[in-house]
């Protein structure tokens, strides 16, 4: 009676290992290809934001910050910076803005260290298709409306959607999702503004490889 | 084609069909339908699995006990499925990205134990084979024609995002036959899934029964046409 079963137990355990083996081998050749497909995506968003900026000195210059009040999520959120002659000339932002119409939505956003957005992209949302979706580059070009904007006294309270007295249109059927991003981005540019300190920090990602 | 592998192919893609007549593996069907380019997708790592899975459980079926012939399956499954997983994630990250956790959900899929179980376990290798392919081909089928149908109702597209899958010529197929400013959005959330769905359903029935009504009226003409043939 023992004897089937601790066969069978073994040859169980057999088959466990054999499987576990090949995917370990097959893990250990995909890793390396499925990194840099992971960086190439996240550096064509931040060239997407910043242009000018060289790939890997952005890449390296990176400080990791926890802001839940200025970038709206309570764990960690890389800011790198991009330098010219030594001097920070621009910020580029990870920014989550928690109140969108279904969940979270995640920003990248280019600063420069007074305050001007430079350009901002859509990393994750969940907002309906169709309605708020188009925060995507992909489906509308809403989002170049940030392109080279000041957040400066004056234009503090252009910084809402139309419908709130503000310079940013919203979608029709759909003012959650653009007001949530709008104020994301409005705080992040605040954020980059009162806390020139960020400029002289210790670089700290080590996430980023 | 001999006979039994016709019969195969008659069975996977029509009369036996995965996702119309055995409705297995409904989760992601129905989930990542939203447009062609996500059912291709996943219709093509469908298929792939389940041709992977069928010939290695047909390989390995005389060795297997009965008892535990399951846990077996299950595990041969469920490492084809993080194989796929892996090369996706590594090959086309961006599709990868669009079906996110319907690539693990694969496993759940029980269009794939069931071949397993009730064909590749006691059938040889080369129907085995044949009879992943052509089931695979059934529900990608499925997957396909539910996915344009959602997305030319919805967003008036076809192959949108198809460069995610296939590279960026592929940005050529995109076809928009007409344009639309708001979405037709119940097409394109989980209630249009489940009633194209039932319509396809259905139109598979409707085929079916009027293929019998047309038999049976054939057989009567024949049999009508002897009589005659005797009187005369």
């Amino acid at each position: 009676m023992i004897r089937p079963i601790s066969k069978n137990a073994l040859l169980l355990a057999l088959v466990a290992m054999i499987c576990v083996g090949l995917l370990s081998v097959l893990q250990q050749l995909t890793a390396p290809r499925i990194a840099e497909q992971r960086l190439a995506s996240k550096m064509a968003i931040l060239q997407d934001v910043l242009p000018a900026a060289a790939e890997q000195q952005l890449l390296d210059d990176c400080i990791a910050v926890i802001a839940p009040e200025w970038l709206g999520r309570a764990s960690t959120q890389s800011i790198f910076r991009w330098r010219e002659q030594g001097e920070v000339a621009a910020y580029v932002v990870e920014t989550t803005a928690p109140d969108g119409y279904s969940g979270a939505i995640e920003l990248m956003v280019a600063i420069a260290p007074d305050g001007t957005v430079l350009a901002a992209r859509t990393l994750q949302h969940q907002e309906t298709p169709g309605l708020g979706d188009k925060i995507e580059l992909r489906k509308s070009d809403w989002m170049l409306s940030f392109n080279d904007q000041p957040v400066i006294e004056s234009t503090l309270s252009r910084w809402a959607v139309r419908k709130d007295g503000g310079q940013f249109d919203q979608f029709t059927g759909a003012t959650i999702t653009p007001r949530a991003v709008v104020q994301a981005i409005k705080k992040a540019a605040l954020y980059i503004q009162q806390h020139p300190e960020l400029a002289t920090q210790p670089t700290n990602c080590e996430a980023m490889q | 084609m001999t006979q039994p592998y016709k019969e195969l192919a008659i069975q996977g893609l029509w009369k036996n069909n995965p996702g119309l007549v055995q409705l297995l593996g409904l989760c992601p069907l129905l989930a990542v339908t939203n447009t062609v380019t996500n059912a291709l997708g996943l219709g093509v790592a469908t298929l792939l699995v389940l041709l992977g899975s069928n010939l290695v459980v047909s390989a390995v079926r005389n060795w297997v006990p009965n008892e535990i012939r399951i846990p077996i399956f299950v595990m041969i499954i469920a490492t084809f499925v993080t194989a796929i997983q892996l090369l996706m994630n590594a090959f086309t990250y961006q599709l990868y990205l669009a079906l996110g956790i319907f690539i693990p959900l694969i496993v759940t899929n029980c269009a794939i134990i069931g071949r397993a179980e009730a064909f590749a376990s006691k059938n040889p290798l080369i129907p085995s084979a044949i009879d992943a392919v052509m089931m695979g081909l059934g529900f990608a089928f499925v997957l396909l024609v539910l996915g344009a149908m959602r997305e030319l109702l919805g967003q008036g597209t076809l192959f949108d995002g198809a460069e995610a899958l296939l590279g960026e010529w592929a940005t050529v197929l995109r076809i928009e036959v007409f344009s639309l400013d708001h979405y037709f959005l119940l097409a394109l959330l989980p209630p249009g899934a489940f009633i194209g769905m039932g319509l396809l359903i259905a139109g598979k029935n409707a085929i079916d029964q009027r293929q019998q009504q047309r038999q049976q009226t054939e057989k009567a003409e024949i049999t009508r046409a002897r009589v005659t043939g005797t009187i005369a």
